[in-house]
């Protein structure tokens, strides 16, 4: 039995022709697009960063706005240190670098080449907990734990740089780590008990 | 945050020589990412200075250099500023908090932009941000403004504490240009009043970068002062702060040094109250005179009268605190 069909051979040929022009339409169109791009919105640039964290080395590389704790968090799985207000204002992204407390947030990661990392991941003493982690879990140094880590990252500091003469010391040089729930006398309890060692 | 190409310099000419239109140098980065992080600083490339700056302190013919590279905690903890000009040690210590200390440089210290909300709200008009947009503090919410030496255009104040100390220390800011001639600035002249360019913190030449800070020798180390006040006890911009100095003849006032934070778009002195205690007896009588001096036909905005009583107090509070520094 025929079939009956609208397919003639003349609708073939049309569009199989046009169709192999638009194959080549989208190279042009494309090159200008970018064209256009590249004029409007400005170069991204994506460098190599070689860094080591709590004693391992990474080689990664990174657009040059990754802040250190997007680093971190996003592109090292190292989610310990916090992300609470990412200007500076909550202390909860303290991290170390070469030894002293700084704020990952307000830090780029291109700036960081040939230096130490250390973050709440590399506190600890393979299953054994740093002093201070120890401290906070006896005095009841958090609630709800978000802060925790750049808490305990500046009381560790805090001790080094034996900011712990007084209630009053400890808090002046904590204020840069806020906590919401208000755990700050068992943190500064914590700092005590570690300073005190 | 918008893109950016970022490369390090290893000396101030060879930074300079890398400037266009929009480069920002960035030192401790505390100011700096946060206000590209908010798109109001969208520099096309970032130089990293860390390393073209000098970040020790140096001894000089009349007293000290101190690197512009130098972080705030060094500096707050050298012996040197601790014996010598401690009131430099004090105002860095009552401001931000350790981390940001740690990083913060003594150049990006004096360069820190206004912490004026309006500056920072990138949705409302602010002649600082976008000149000629308007100043949304004069009408809108402006406890924290300036009560002197404002304009029509800004009324912003600005922030930083190591400033108010260097200020009435009467610093010198060293610039180095493209060609490595350093150009001194004196420490007065060096921020600026808003006037009609508030997008115009200060007078540190285009092709230029902040070397050093020079600190002369002086008769303030021992009876010194810096009272600030603020909204919490600690980590918080100043409301009102005073630096206070006096050089003592056992009771008797030799020279006297006053200046303040968080009244002016730049570190203010108050130069007749200054002069008013020069040759007075140390006593509350005096510090309240001079105190009245300074705040007298000071104008407050309409959220700020308390900083009027508010300055007085801590001004008297600062000269008394110079008796048992």
């Amino acid at each position: 039995m025929k079939q009956e069909h609208n397919y003639s051979r003349r609708f073939f040929l049309k569009t199989s022709s046009i169709l192999g022009a638009l194959a080549f339409i989208p190279r042009g169109v494309k090159a200008f697009y970018e064209e256009v791009k590249n004029f409007i919105v400005p170069k991204k640039e994506e460098l190599p960063i070689n860094v080591s964290i709590n004693k391992k080395s990474y080689a990664i590389k990174a657009d040059t706005r990754t802040t250190l704790l997007d680093l971190l968090r996003e592109d090292l799985n190292l989610t310990g240190a916090k992300k609470g207000c990412d200007h500076g204002q909550c202390g909860a992204c303290t991290i170390h670098v070469n030894g002293e407390r700084v704020l990952s947030c307000l830090t780029l990661a291109v700036t960081l080449p040939g230096k130490e990392i250390t973050t709440i991941e590399g506190l600890a003493d393979g299953d054994k907990l740093h002093p201070m982690q120890e401290a906070f879990i006896e005095c009841d140094g958090f609630q709800c734990g978000y802060c925790t880590p750049g808490q305990i990252m500046s009381a560790v500091a805090c001790v080094k740089e034996g900011h712990t003469k007084s209630v009053a010391e400890i808090k002046e040089f904590m204020s840069g780590n806020l906590c919401r729930c208000g755990a700050y006398n068992g943190i500064v309890e914590s700092i005590q008990k570690v300073a005190a060692k | 945050m918008r893109p950016f190409l970022f490369s390090k310099s290893s000396a101030i000419t060879q930074a300079l020589a890398k400037k266009n239109g929009t480069t920002q140098y960035i030192a401790g980065g505390t100011n700096l990412v946060d206000l590209m992080k908010k798109h109001i600083a969208e520099p096309e490339s970032v130089v990293d200075i860390t390393s073209a700056l000098p970040a020790k302190i140096e001894a000089t013919a009349k007293g000290i250099q101190i690197g512009a590279m130098m972080r705030n905690t060094p500096l707050a903890n050298d012996p040197i500023i601790l014996a010598k000009y401690p009131l430099i040690a004090k105002a860095i210590l009552a401001g931000a908090s350790p981390q940001i200390r740690n990083m913060a440089s003594t150049g990006g210290n004096l360069l820190q932009r206004t912490r004026c909300p309006y500056f920072y709200d990138i949705t409302t008009p602010c002649n600082k941000r976008e000149p000629g947009s308007g100043c949304s503090a004069i009408q809108g919410e402006n406890r924290m403004s300036a009560v002197v030496g404002y304009s029509e255009q800004c009324i912003a104040v600005h922030p930083s504490d190591l400033c108010v100390a260097l200020a009435a220390l009467d610093a010198t800011v060293k610039a180095q240009d493209k060609s490595g001639k350093i150009q001194a600035i004196a420490f007065k002249d060096f921020h600026r009043l808003p006037g009609t360019t508030p997008e115009r913190d200060h007078n540190l030449p285009a092709n230029a970068l902040i070397h050093s800070v020079a600190l002369a020798e002086n008769a303030f180390a021992k009876n010194y002062a810096y009272v600030k006040v603020r909204d919490r006890d600690s980590y918080a911009f100043a409301l009102i702060s005073v630096a206070a100095a006096l050089h003592l003849n056992g009771n008797q006032i030799i020279e006297a040094r006053l200046a303040s934070g968080g009244v002016a778009h730049k570190p203010w002195r108050w130069l007749e109250a200054e002069q008013y205690l020069k040759g007075k007896t140390a006593n509350a009588a005096t510090f309240e005179a001079a105190a009245n001096i300074a705040i007298k036909g000071l104008k407050p905005q309409s959220h700020n009268g308390f900083k009027i009583p508010m300055l007085k107090g801590a001004i008297e509070t600062a000269l008394q605190q110079c008796l048992n520094p």
